[in-house]
């Protein structure tokens, strides 16, 4: 079989397990955040994964999307999908913002994408601006909710990541990202224009938590600033990546069904019991595995999407 | 007013540059950013309350034990994780990850056995009168604290620049390879920089109830967040920018709080966010990718 259509494979089967499953279990929210994090773990995955930017602060895309979602519906008036949208572009003009970061290496731009989320955070929550934000008091679209739609329309953002990581495995484009991730220097005397195919992946993983804030943003609909900028939400999505392995489609789709449903199993009532695991486990991979899961296949010779 | 905000900013810049002067330490001679820095702060805080309920011990007896403590802990830790991160592909990023997974189950850890409460000492354990300095009257805790904090950086300072072993010290800040050429015991001097970091971050941590109004298991990662904005401050590698960083942002922190105290949750990050985008060059350059 040619790779792209095993690759397509895999995507078409991960979007029709997640329309039929709620049918079965019906469990709505439990399938609605494992898309969630599929999708969020796909964006660490196509930054960290193909140029070795670490984002701490991502889920600072994520808290942006949710609000640009909300204040779309609630300033402007738009309905839910147009607005999910606009939460998409507030997402990537705050990467644009942002973009700068870029210039940092390592470690400090994994701790400068952290504080700044924390910033954007701290404005958002603000009591100054409840008139704009609403402050610490949160958000409410009880007006448009609408969870089979919200469902729905998240498959398809989930289907849109999957097949952008699919694209980076199989293009052109993916190469010279990671390229540019083992080698700079190397690469741009090779005739890449190292900076704009960086802030490209960099503003394609903003877009993509921007889309699933929003669709998170309207799914649960009543929510506090809080709820979207939770630290916890990157974390878990880095968690998830490097757990099944970067740089690859199945490696972060493995770690999400694995770590996901051993979170719904103890996780939910006692999180720190599931926080102690999987603090565990990420020094346990770094030391002993650090390519993830995926690499325990490709060692005996399985090529890995 | 102005004057009350500048003088604690001072005695709280103190305490920040004890926080940060860790951090630096273990960056300088490791080459590893020590993400559960905070969590190592926030588990001295504990160590200062659970000493002083249960054992009434006074929080200056319990610093020094708990900076014995990790230093033991530190240099015996050391051997176990660092060869085998160095030896990766990408130390600095490997490193990274490494501490982050350390800091989840420190603070995992902290749940588990003390609960999700802020817990905070009586404060007058330190004198219950207020202290007069410059015609404002200060919480007597604030200046012990910045006292204790000062007499630390001493200590530190005299270690590094007075005696043989800080000689070795800055020789393997200065050039890993060469310090190991010139047959110093790099291993050893790295065990012993990690161990003084983690003393240094307990001795913080045993003040901070004091300062911060409380602990809980939820403060590591502001604080290792407001050390890191202290060390690039000042800039990584460099023991005394680290001081002056903590009393910049110890005085911004406080002038904040006295005319925006709205917007004072912001200042580490942002202060953090502009000293990388505007001057990184004040990090001697290695913060910064040459393509």
């Amino acid at each position: 079989m040619p790779r792209v259509w095993s690759g397509a494979a895999v995507l078409v089967v991960v979007l029709a397990l997640c329309l039929v499953l709620p049918q079965l279990y019906a469990n709505q929210f439990l399938f609605f955040d494992l898309m969630v994090y599929l999708a969020l773990a796909q964006g660490v995955n196509i930054l960290y994964g193909f140029t070795g930017y670490l984002p701490f602060g991502y889920v600072g895309f994520f808290g942006t999307g949710a609000y640009g979602m909300s204040l779309a519906v609630l300033k402007l008036h738009l309905p839910p999908v147009p607005a999910v949208l606009a939460g998409g572009v507030a997402a990537v003009v705050l990467g644009l913002v942002l973009a700068p970061l870029l210039r940092l290496s390592g470690a400090y731009f994994a701790i400068a994408s952290l504080a700044a989320s924390q910033a954007v955070y701290y404005v958002v929550a603000n009591p100054s601006l409840t008139g704009v934000t609403r402050g610490p008091y949160g958000i409410s679209l009880a007006r448009v909710y609408h969870p089979s739609q919200s469902y729905l329309v998240m498959v398809g953002v989930l289907g849109l990541t999957l097949a952008a990581v699919l694209y980076l495995r199989r293009s052109r484009r993916g190469m010279v990202l990671q390229a540019i991730r083992d080698d700079p220097q190397s690469a741009a005397m090779a005739g890449v224009n190292v900076v704009r195919e960086r802030v490209l992946a960099w503003l394609a993983s903003a877009l993509i938590a921007g889309l699933v804030g929003g669709v998170f943003a309207w799914q649960i609909s009543v929510f506090y600033p809080a709820t979207v900028f939770d630290l916890s939400t990157s974390i878990m999505a880095i968690v998830f990546t490097l757990f099944g392995g970067t740089g690859t489609l199945l490696g972060p789709v493995l770690g999400v069904t694995v770590l996901f449903g051993l979170y719904n199993v103890i996780g939910v009532s006692e999180p720190q019991y599931f926080q102690l695991i999987y603090g565990a486990l990420i020094v346990l991979l770094v030391l002993f595995l650090p390519g993830g899961a995926a690499s325990l296949l490709k060692r005996r010779g399985i090529d890995v999407l | 007013m102005l004057v009350y905000a500048l003088t604690a900013g001072v005695l709280f810049g103190l305490f920040y540059s004890l926080v940060g002067l860790g951090l630096n330490l273990v960056f300088g001679v490791l080459r590893m950013v020590n993400l559960a820095h905070g969590q190592f702060v926030m588990l001295g805080g504990f160590a200062a309350y659970l000493a002083y309920v249960r054992l009434g011990w006074h929080p200056l007896v319990t610093m020094v034990v708990a900076a014995a403590l990790f230093l033991g802990i530190g240099y015996l830790l050391y051997p176990l994780f660092a060869p085998r991160l160095a030896a990766s592909t990408d130390p600095e990023m490997i490193s990274l990850v490494f501490f982050f997974g350390v800091a989840e189950m420190i603070q995992a850890l902290a749940v588990i056995g003390f609960g999700n409460n802020q817990r905070s000492i009586y404060a007058p354990v330190f004198g219950a009168a207020p202290v007069r300095l410059l015609g404002e009257r200060f919480p007597a805790a604030w200046v012990v604290s910045g006292g204790v904090s000062l007499l630390a950086l001493l200590a530190v300072y005299l270690y590094l620049y007075r005696s043989r072993l800080g000689y070795a010290t800055r020789a393997v800040m200065a050039s890993r390879e060469e310090a190991l050429v010139s047959g110093l015991s790099v291993g050893r001097i790295s065990a012993l920089a990690f161990g003084i970091g983690l003393a240094l971050a307990a001795a913080g941590g045993v003040l901070s109830p004091f300062l911060l109004g409380g602990v809980n298991p939820g403060v590591g990662v502001g604080l290792t967040m407001t050390a890191f904005a202290v060390v690039v401050l000042g800039s990584l590698g460099n023991p005394l920018g680290t001081v002056l960083g903590g009393l910049i942002y110890g005085v911004s922190l406080m002038l904040m709080q006295s005319y925006l105290s709205e917007w004072t949750n912001l200042l580490p990050y942002l202060l953090l966010l502009v000293v990388l985008l505007v001057r990184p060059s004040g990090l001697l350059g290695r913060g910064v990718r040459h393509a």
